[in-house]
């Protein structure tokens, strides 16, 4: 099941290039860029491990570029997203998300229905690679 | 060329060539050949074999003589340095004639070092040379990025290389300046974090060519001991360039430039006292060309101001802007003596000495 999250979330997969171009969109408008990555997709996981350190006063998108790559290379099987503050006074949150890696397999996520009192029924998602402790996860994936 | 399945897709999507992961189908290694080709004008077809390039209306278009003119006018003197840069700007110019054509040839190597003694302006050429390069489409963005050593390296074990990465990451697309780059390297430390600064600045230089270019800048003689000891960051400088010391004439263009960019102007009775004063003070120690002109200019003014104060009588706009000889020759160079510029160097001595003796008795208390 492919996860959606973040900006262009519904379209096909950014390509190397567009990437780049909404970087530069982000840094022409002075928004700091930062790495995340995480192997919890669960929608409701908001803190993702970051990836070295928010990247301040850049001006190209090739040095976001090449961060991107390296968090790649490091985690080849893990959710990587970029984010984009904008620290402007009265916005000052993040301005941009997506996500630019996923698993080459995602496996989804099971229901499950919790009776509680009055026999009414509770919903909450589990997500299957969960089940494995962080660090293994997606393990299977990799060849 | 981009992925067709859209969300709705089959239910296990291809995701080739995404994430830079080695691409596992055979659909995808050439999809990644497209995406890895040169992005840069892709509408431009080829030109054919027997067309011919206005070299000249090229050269206008990307404003490389705007540029050129600017360093003419605006910097005197460093001919070697204006001529190497000209040609510079005609290889690139040729460069990219010859690409429209088809012919590929690599990019060549812009990484420079400069070298020369204080003021004989190396940041402002690295200024312009970044407005240049971005001109002539060698950099995405032509900012100047100066560093110096405590820019780079850092104070314990694992801050010089997230530093420094720091650092170029900043300067992708523009221009990275070292100032002072022979500080970089401590031979007598042998433990100094200096060198680690070195090695990734090495690698940057040799696989990022394409986004940034790299000045090293520093005095003739310590640059040349830094590159002696670093071979490999001599051979991937691609031009060393020299700037010369100004000769006494040169120094006065160089104040008059400064002084009209003031709304200044010199008394023709100063003139001669200015050429006798930049003269005396070329000889002695501690001179530092443009600087030292642009110092001695301010207190000309600062003697000028008084001058202005203390006098009776009404002021005129001519008396505002005017330096008179008399501002010049209250200099201590006519005394035989240094001028202030040394002068506060002594006075700034006692004063550290005294900020370091509490510092002594904690030590030994």
């Amino acid at each position: 099941m492919r996860i959606t999250q973040g900006q262009f979330s519904y379209l096909p997969e950014l390509t190397d290039e567009e990437i780049s171009a909404q970087v530069q969109y982000a840094l022409d408008r002075e928004w700091p860029l930062s790495i995340e990555y995480t192997d919890d997709p669960h929608p409701r996981n908001t803190y993702w491990e970051m990836h070295d350190l928010p990247m301040f006063d850049l001006k190209d998108a090739a040095g976001v570029v090449k961060e991107i790559n390296e968090a790649r290379k490091q985690h080849p099987e893990h959710y990587i997203r970029v984010n984009a503050y904008d620290a402007t006074l009265s916005r000052q949150t993040v301005a941009m998300s997506y996500i630019v890696q996923r698993p080459s397999e995602e496996p989804g996520f099971r229901l499950e229905r919790t009776e509680d009192s009055n026999r009414q029924i509770r919903y909450t998602t589990h997500a299957y690679v969960t089940d494995v402790p962080t660090g293994q996860r997606y393990k299977q994936n990799q060849q | 060329m981009k992925e067709q399945e859209g969300p709705g897709g089959p239910p296990k999507p291809k995701r080739a060539g995404f994430g830079g992961r080695p691409a596992s189908s055979s659909s995808s290694s050439e999809e990644s050949g497209e995406d890895g080709g040169e992005p840069q004008e892709p509408a431009e077809e080829l030109l054919a074999d027997d067309a011919t390039i206005d070299l000249v209306a090229d050269r206008a278009k990307a404003g490389v003589d705007e540029v050129l003119a600017e360093l003419d006018r605006e910097l005197v003197g460093l001919l070697p340095v204006k001529q190497r840069i000209s040609e510079i700007a005609a290889l690139l110019l040729v460069d990219r004639a010859r690409r429209r054509f088809g012919l590929e040839s690599e990019r060549p190597n812009l990484h420079m070092s400069f070298t020369g003694s204080p003021g004989t302006g190396k940041t402002t050429v690295a200024m312009r040379m970044a407005s240049l390069l971005h001109r002539l489409g060698y950099l995405r963005r032509g900012h100047l990025v100066a560093v110096t050593r405590d820019d780079l390296v850092g104070q314990y074990v694992g801050h010089t290389a997230p530093k420094t990465k720091d650092v170029v990451k900043r300067a992708m697309g523009g221009l990275l300046f070292i100032d002072e780059a022979y500080y970089l390297y401590r031979p007598e430390n042998e433990r100094d974090y200096g060198q680690e600064s070195i090695e990734i600045l090495l690698q940057v230089m040799e696989n990022d060519r394409d986004d940034l270019v790299v000045v090293l800048a520093g005095y003739a003689d310590r640059m040349d001991v830094f590159f002696k000891s670093n071979p490999g960051m001599s051979s991937r400088v691609g031009h060393h360039l020299d700037f010369p010391e100004y000769d006494v004439k040169e120094l006065l263009d160089i104040s008059g430039l400064i002084l009209a960019k003031q709304n200044f102007r010199l008394d023709p009775e100063a003139e001669p006292v200015l050429r006798d004063y930049l003269t005396r003070r070329r000889e002695q120690p501690r001179f530092a060309n443009a600087r030292s002109v642009r110092n001695a200019l301010e207190r000309a003014r600062l003697r000028q101001a008084r001058r202005l104060v203390t006098a009776e009588g009404d002021v005129s706009k001519d008396d505002l802007v005017t330096l008179i000889a008399d501002d010049f020759l209250g200099s201590r160079v006519f005394d035989g003596e240094p001028d202030d510029e040394s002068d506060t160097d002594a006075a700034g001595r006692p004063a550290e000495e005294s900020a370091e003796e509490p510092v002594k008795e904690s030590a030994g208390g």
